[in-house]
């Protein structure tokens, strides 16, 4: 141990995406010092690669006239299905607006309404009031009544990212990029920082902190094809589970976005359908409005990509290399509309796929998109299980989402999230003290130091990190995917268990010096199978649907034994989780009937 | 699909390691229909050789992590198809950037630097108020902000700029662009001789020599030529004003 490599900080914010530096600038505007940590330079970090919006009920647009927060909780409580904690969801929807206006004091270059009559893809007509010229705007989203999800063309992330970004440096907070928190510091009781490896020289790094917050994003990467960048390992929900002591709640809800780009599943975004886009089978035929005539492509997200699924199950699928995939058309758009709203995919679709989206059609298929579950806090984003930990954004289960997260609901939950809990932090920061001992700092440090001497020396095994990683992913791709039965979720959860203990026993290609990159990632693996398991085992116990979890075996939504939220734990030497479920938190709206998808009477 | 085997020449080195000197290491490939160099580097990290340092995160063309030198040309490695390549594919690191190791970069550092020096961030006396409406733009002025935010910062136009490759304080197309983003945007309240103080030097707008090669590899297809003239105009036009 290094004396030289020990920080002491008042907040310790693991992840730089748009939660995580969110939070930096609500600590730093109480006064209080923070470190953020972030394994890439933090414009790089997976918030700017969400396209499509940012959902707020401003009403600005003509397609929004009449929306209010109230609509939008609505919303977000029926494409939960009515898994989310509804406290938190009002919470949400009534500072969304505020949230987004902030963004745009801040330098968001957010598209604005302009006034005038003009006719949209469906044909209808709409007129746009000079009294709302030039305030921001909006797109239609799945499953929202309104259009309320507010853009910058298809670079939302990006500019939110950047411009977040820019206060971040503007307020001089300390940023330390290229590290990797490998493991929490705590007593069980306090959480006091991380043990952290930097990932250029391969140094061991001590963060002591009265507060330490993850906001690492979501684990997209345990599935074989997933939009998600390839940092999305869920690192965050694994530190956390390691302790024994937090949980994960609702890991089984796992989203899968309808249009990931075959073969190469990088994200189309729903803003191509919201702007009117069409989903067609082989026949060219456009089937959304077969099953859903109410929302046609703009049902809820678990919905369209379940009709999808269904749809190339019955043999419509357009057959590829790749396997069967249906096509995304929005030739009719307009280049014009495709080369500048659009933008970012026509290049996508240009360079990935060789196709050019004005012309031709995209070949799509539902790809995994989103992590529902997380980290489990209360609403003031205090973890459960320790004091002075926290989450935020997608890392964390607030829980916003339920079992289904609307299109734009997460770009805002990061800095909505960020902004509340941000000041949530602050307040039991200011009134914290830093608490730790020499020695419970020495035993978490020794504890990884052996672990990376093991991995470099063999002692353990010669197992192969990579291929243990192939084969976790095709036990969630193939078992654990949108259609769920217990037979294939019992086979996903006894393979993964092997997988786990033969995690346990790798050895490096290679001699692990500096900052290896294998051994980072052998570092991390045994975690990314615990999670991976948390959420097959939590879906096998699941025997019903809601939301993204589909069980063929159990097709209904029973809110009698059901309405309620898992909460995963690890306790030391398991090899599965221990669950346990609590209540969700119902304020004002009762279970009912989401009008859309399978069981809904009105599709 | 033609089943070529490709031969990658990797540039390796290790800084921390500066007792082993620099080297060219190749590695066969077999290629596969649609196989860009995102997948050509995971596979020879998996099979080959699992100490190779290179940067991706995104994969998709969005992040600015993977910009390297791919037979001699600045270009982010994910969205390089290996079909509009040579059998024998080159890789080096950018150059003017610091190296972390073989084709791994410092670019984050780098930009950071540039985003201090250039102050960018929306200079403002006015405080948020969250009562209160937004103000109003006009949205071609939003489309034209966006237009220059589009930069992700992958260091492709700084790379191929032969002042920055000679001079170590110029900023290249990517500050001034940045510089543009910012003087268009009217929630910016800086004046205009506060804009010549950051970037009316040899090292902002008047150290670029003219050769372009920025505005022909940017990945984003930025207007970079546009936005120097832009700059460059402004700049005048305040000199004849003094």
């Amino acid at each position: 141990m290094n004396s030289n490599n020990t920080h002491i900080t008042d907040v310790l914010i693991i992840g730089a995406g748009l939660a995580g530096e969110r939070v930096a600038i609500e600590v730093a505007n109480h006064g209080l010092k923070s470190i953020i940590l972030s394994l890439i330079p933090p414009r790089r970090s997976h918030s700017t690669a969400a396209q499509g919006g940012m959902q707020a009920a401003l009403g600005n647009c003509a397609m929004g006239q009449g929306d209010s927060p109230d609509i939008h909780f609505q919303d977000t409580v029926k494409g939960s299905d009515w898994g989310c904690d509804q406290e938190v969801a009002r919470l949400f929807c009534d500072t969304a607006p505020s949230a987004v206006r902030q963004m745009s004091h801040w330098g968001v270059p957010w598209n604005r309404v302009v006034a005038g009559k003009k006719r949209l893809s469906t044909g209808q007509v709409v007129n746009d009031d000079p009294e709302y010229d030039g305030l921001i705007s909006a797109r239609d989203f799945g499953g929202t009544a309104k259009w309320r999800t507010c853009f910058t063309a298809d670079g939302t992330g990006h500019t939110l990212q950047y411009t977040m970004d820019s206060l971040v440096i503007k307020l001089g907070i300390t940023m330390h990029d290229r590290m990797e928190a490998v493991r929490l510091i705590h007593d069980g009781d306090h959480c006091m920082g991380a043990i952290v490896r930097c990932l250029r020289t391969g140094e061991l790094h001590t963060y002591l902190a009265k507060s330490t917050v993850l906001a690492t994003g979501g684990y997209g990467r345990l599935y074989g094809a997933s939009t998600n960048a390839i940092i999305n390992e869920g690192s965050g929900m694994s530190l956390a589970l390691e302790t024994g002591i937090v949980p994960l709640g609702n890991m089984e809800a796992v989203q899968f976005h309808p249009t990931g780009m075959v073969p190469v599943w990088i994200l189309i975004t729903e803003g191509a359908r919201g702007d009117g886009g069409y989903l067609l089978d082989k026949n060219r035929h456009r089937f959304m409005p077969d099953y859903e005539p109410g929302k046609k492509e703009l049902a809820s997200r678990d919905v369209v990509a379940r009709r999808m699924m269904q749809h190339i199950r019955q043999g419509y699928g357009v057959d590829s290399a790749y396997g069967q995939h249906l096509w995304l058309d929005i030739r009719h758009l307009g280049e014009k509309h495709i080369n500048t709203n659009l933008r970012e995919i026509a290049n996508i679709c240009r360079s990935f796929a060789g196709i050019d989206p004005a012309k031709d059609l995209i070949p799509v298929r539902p790809t995994q998109h989103y992590s529902m579950g997380g980290v489990r806090t209360n609403i003031d984003g205090a973890a459960y299980g320790l004091k002075g930990l926290f989450a935020c954004g997608e890392a964390a289960c607030w829980d916003l989402h339920g079992f289904n997260r609307l299109g734009g609901n997460s770009l805002a939950e990061t800095i909505v999230a960020g902004l509340i809990i941000g000041k949530k932090i602050a307040e039991y920061t200011s009134g914290a003290a830093q608490k730790y001992t020499y020695q419970i700092i020495k035993d978490h440090h020794a504890n990884i130091d052996q672990k990376i001497k093991d991995l470099i020396s063999g002692k353990d095994g010669q197992e192969n990190v990579y291929a243990l990683r192939d084969q976790m992913e095709q036990n969630l791709m193939e078992y654990v995917g949108i259609f769920r039965t217990a037979a294939e979720l019992q086979k996903a959860v006894d393979n993964l268990k092997d997988i786990y203990y033969r995690s346990l026993k790798i050895g490096l290609r290679s001699d692990g010096s500096g900052a290896n990159p294998e051994l980072s990632f052998a570092l991390r693996f045994p975690g990314m199978v615990r999670l991976a398991l948390c959420i097959a085992y939590g879906a096998l116990e699941r025997t019903e649907s809601r939301g993204s979890h589909y069980r063929e075996d159990y097709p209904r939504r029973d809110d009698q034994n059901w309405l309620n939220r898992t909460l995963a734990y690890w306790p030391a030497g398991a090899d599965l989780p221990e669950l346990k479920y609590e209540p969700v938190k119902i304020t004002e709206i009762q279970p009912d009937d989401r009008g859309y998808g399978e069981a809904s009477v009105r599709s | 699909m033609s089943n070529r085997t490709l031969t990658f020449n990797i540039f390796r080195f290790d800084p921390y390691r500066p007792e082993v000197a620099p080297y060219m290491q190749s590695f066969s490939v077999e290629e596969l229909d649609g196989m860009t160099v995102f997948v050509a580097l995971n596979k020879i990290r998996e099979t080959e050789d699992t100490a190779i340092k290179f940067d991706f995160v995104c994969r998709a063309s969005i992040c600015g992590s993977c910009a390297m030198l791919i037979n001699g040309r600045p270009q982010l490695a994910c969205k390089t198809l290996t079909r509009n390549l040579p059998k024998k594919i080159t890789l080096m690191p950018l150059p003017v950037f610091k190296l972390i190791g073989d084709l791994s970069v410092d670019t984050g550092a780098w930009f950071r630097h540039l985003s201090l020096k250039t102050k960018s961030w929306i200079h403002t006396d006015k405080a948020f108020d969250p009562q209160v409406l937004e103000e109003r733009m006009d949205n071609q002025t939003a489309l034209d902000i966006y237009e220059a935010e589009r930069c992700i910062e992958c260091g492709c136009c700084i790379a191929s700029c032969a002042t920055a490759n000679i001079m170590e304080d110029f900023w290249g197309a990517a500050g001034i662009n940045r510089v543009a983003r910012f003087m268009i945007d009217p929630r910016d309240g800086r004046s205009g001789k506060e804009y010549f103080e950051v970037i009316g030097s040899e090292q902002g707008a008047f150290g670029c020599m003219g050769l372009m090669a920025c505005d022909d590899l940017c990945p984003m297809e930025l207007p970079l030529q546009m936005q120097l003239a832009f700059v460059r105009r402004k700049m005048l036009g305040l000199g004849f004003k003094v």
